[in-house]
C-alpha cells in the first residue's frame, strides 16, 4: 500500500493556471468576451472543471441552437483529448506551453476524427472507471475492482469529481495494495507517451526473476530497448531512473491507476 | 480486395459474398484477412513494420448479432474506434444503436487505443479477443 502520504497529497494538489479564450471566428459581437481564468487540477479531466467556461462563452457565439453545441478545446491548433488527465496533456505539450496555459474554446466544427464526444460527465465517469478496471487487471488480475461494491466505485469517482482526497484514497488504497508485499503488483499499469497521440503499453513486472525490485531504468530498457538517454517525466517532474517501479505505481499513478509517463 | 480473398486461409466459415458486401459499404480496406502463418507476435520475423498484422477475434455477447467471420487480421497501429466502426458497418447497425467493445470481458478500451498495446498486454494464443455487445455488459 502507498505509504508516503505526503507524496500522494502533493501529487493530488498539483494545479495548473489556464487562460481560456473563445475562438475569434466564433464570436458574434464586435467585441469578444473576456478571457476566463481557472486553476485546474492536474489529476482532473477538462469536462469536469469547465462548466463555468462553457457558461461564460456560450452566449457570445453565433448560433440559434446553443445548447446543442458541444464545447471542445484546442491548444496551438491541436484539439485536446478530454479523456487524458489534464496534467498528462500539459506534460505532453510542455515544450510549447507557457503559463498560464492558453487554451482556445470552440463550439463549432467538432473534430470528429480526433476527439471522442463527451456530452456529459457520465461519459467521463464510464471512461475513468474502465481505466481503473484495466489497471486492476494488470495489478491483481482484476480481482480487487470486481470484489468492490458499486458504492466504492461511486466513491472513487466522486472523490475525483469533488476534489476530496480522503474520500478517494479510502477506497483507492485497496487498489494500491499488493497482494504479496515481496512481489508487488503482478504488472505495473503504465502508458509511455512517445508523441502527442501515441502511447505504448506493455507488460512489465515490478520485480525481476531474482525477486529484486526493478526501477524506471529497467522499464525503459524493456519497452524501448534501442533508445538510450531517455528523459521521463510525469506530474511535471523529471523522474530519476533509479525510482523503484512499485513505489512509482503506488504513489505517482493518476487517479485512473495508471502511470502516465511522457518521454522526451 | 479480390486478391486478398485468394490468399485467405484463416476463414473457415466465410460466406461467398461477404467481401462484396464490405466493399459496397465504403469499407474497411485495411481490415483484411491474411494467411494465418504470417507471424504477428510483436512482428519479430517481419521485416517491414507496415506489414505486421495482429489477429483479432470478435465475439458477440448479450443481444449482439454474431459475425459470420470472427477472425480478422489488422495492422498493429489500428485503433479500437476503427474496429468499432467496422463492426457497426458489418452488422449494419443504425447510427442510433450503440456498440460496446470489451477486453478480457472486463473493461472498455478507449477508441484511440491501438491494437498492438492491447495485444501486448492482453493477447493470448497469438490473438486478441474482443467482445462486442449492444448494451453495456461489463460496465
Amino acid at each position: 500500500m502507498a505509504n508516503d502520504r505526503e507524496v500522494l497529497r502533493e501529487i493530488w494538489d498539483g494545479k495548473i493556471p489556464v487562460c481560456f479564450t473563445l475562438d475569434s471566428e466564433e464570436i458574434c459581437e464586435l467585441q469578444g468576451p473576456d478571457p476566463f481564468y481557472l486553476m485546474v487540477s492536474r489529476l482532473s479531466y477538462f469536462p469536469l472543471c469547465t462548466d463555468k467556461v462553457r457558461k461564460h462563452f456560450i452566449r457570445h457565439i453565433q448560433s440559434d441552437s446553443k445548447q446543442e453545441h458541444e464545447m471542445w478545446l484546442e491548444f496551438n491548433g491541436i484539439p485536446l483529448k478530454w479523456h487524458y488527465p489534464i496534467g498528462v496533456l500539459l506534460d505532453i505539450y510542455s515544450n510549447d506551453v507557457e503559463l498560464p496555459w492558453n487554451i482556445v474554446v470552440h463550439f463549432d466544427r467538432f473534430p470528429e476524427n480526433i476527439l471522442m464526444h463527451c456530452q456529459n460527465k457520465e461519459v467521463v465517469e464510464a471512461y475513468f472507471l474502465s481505466c481503473i478496471k484495466e489497471a486492476d487487471v494488470l495489478k491483481h488480475r482484476g480481482q480487487i475492482v470486481s470484489s468492490m461494491q458499486k458504492k466504492d466505485h461511486n466513491q472513487l469517482w466522486s472523490g475525483l469529481l469533488n476534489d476530496k482526497f480522503d474520500q478517494f484514497w479510502s477506497v483507492n488504497r485497496k487498489l494500491m495494495e499488493a497482494s504479496n508485499i515481496e512481489e508487488g503488483f503482478k504488472y505495473i499499469p503504465f502508458r509511455c507517451y512517445t508523441s502527442e497521440d501515441k502511447y505504448v503499453q506493455k507488460l512489465v513486472k515490478p520485480i525481476n526473476e531474482e525477486g529484486q525490485r526493478k526501477t524506471l531504468r529497467h522499464l525503459l530498457n524493456e519497452v524501448f530497448p534501442d533508445n538510450e538517454n531517455i528523459t521521463v517525466f510525469t506530474h511535471g517532474i523529471i523522474l530519476p531512473l533509479e525510482t523503484p517501479l512499485q513505489w512509482m505505481s503506488e504513489h505517482l499513478s493518476y487517479p485512473d491507476n495508471f502511470l502516465h509517463l511522457i518521454l522526451t | 480486395m479480390s486478391e486478398k480473398e485468394g490468399n485467405d486461409v484463416i476463414v473457415t466459415e466465410k460466406s461467398e459474398d461477404m467481401g462484396e458486401n464490405l466493399t459496397n459499404e465504403d469499407a474497411p480496406a485495411s481490415l483484411e484477412t491474411i494467411p494465418s502463418e504470417t507471424p504477428a507476435r510483436n512482428g519479430v520475423q517481419v521485416a517491414s513494420k507496415d506489414k505486421v498484422k495482429i489477429d483479432i477475434l470478435l465475439k458477440a455477447t448479450g443481444n449482439a448479432p454474431i459475425m459470420k467471420q470472427k477472425k480478422w487480421a489488422v495492422s498493429q497501429d489500428y485503433c479500437i474506434g476503427r474496429i468499432s466502426d467496422f463492426i457497426r458497418r458489418y452488422l449494419k447497425l443504425d447510427s442510433n444503436e450503440k456498440l460496446f467493445l470489451y477486453v478480457n470481458q472486463t473493461f472498455a478500451p478507449a477508441p484511440d487505443q491501438i491494437v498492438k498495446n492491447l495485444y501486448d498486454c492482453y493477447g493470448a494464443d497469438g490473438k486478441l479477443i474482443l467482445h462486442y455487445c449492444k448494451s453495456q455488459a461489463w460496465g
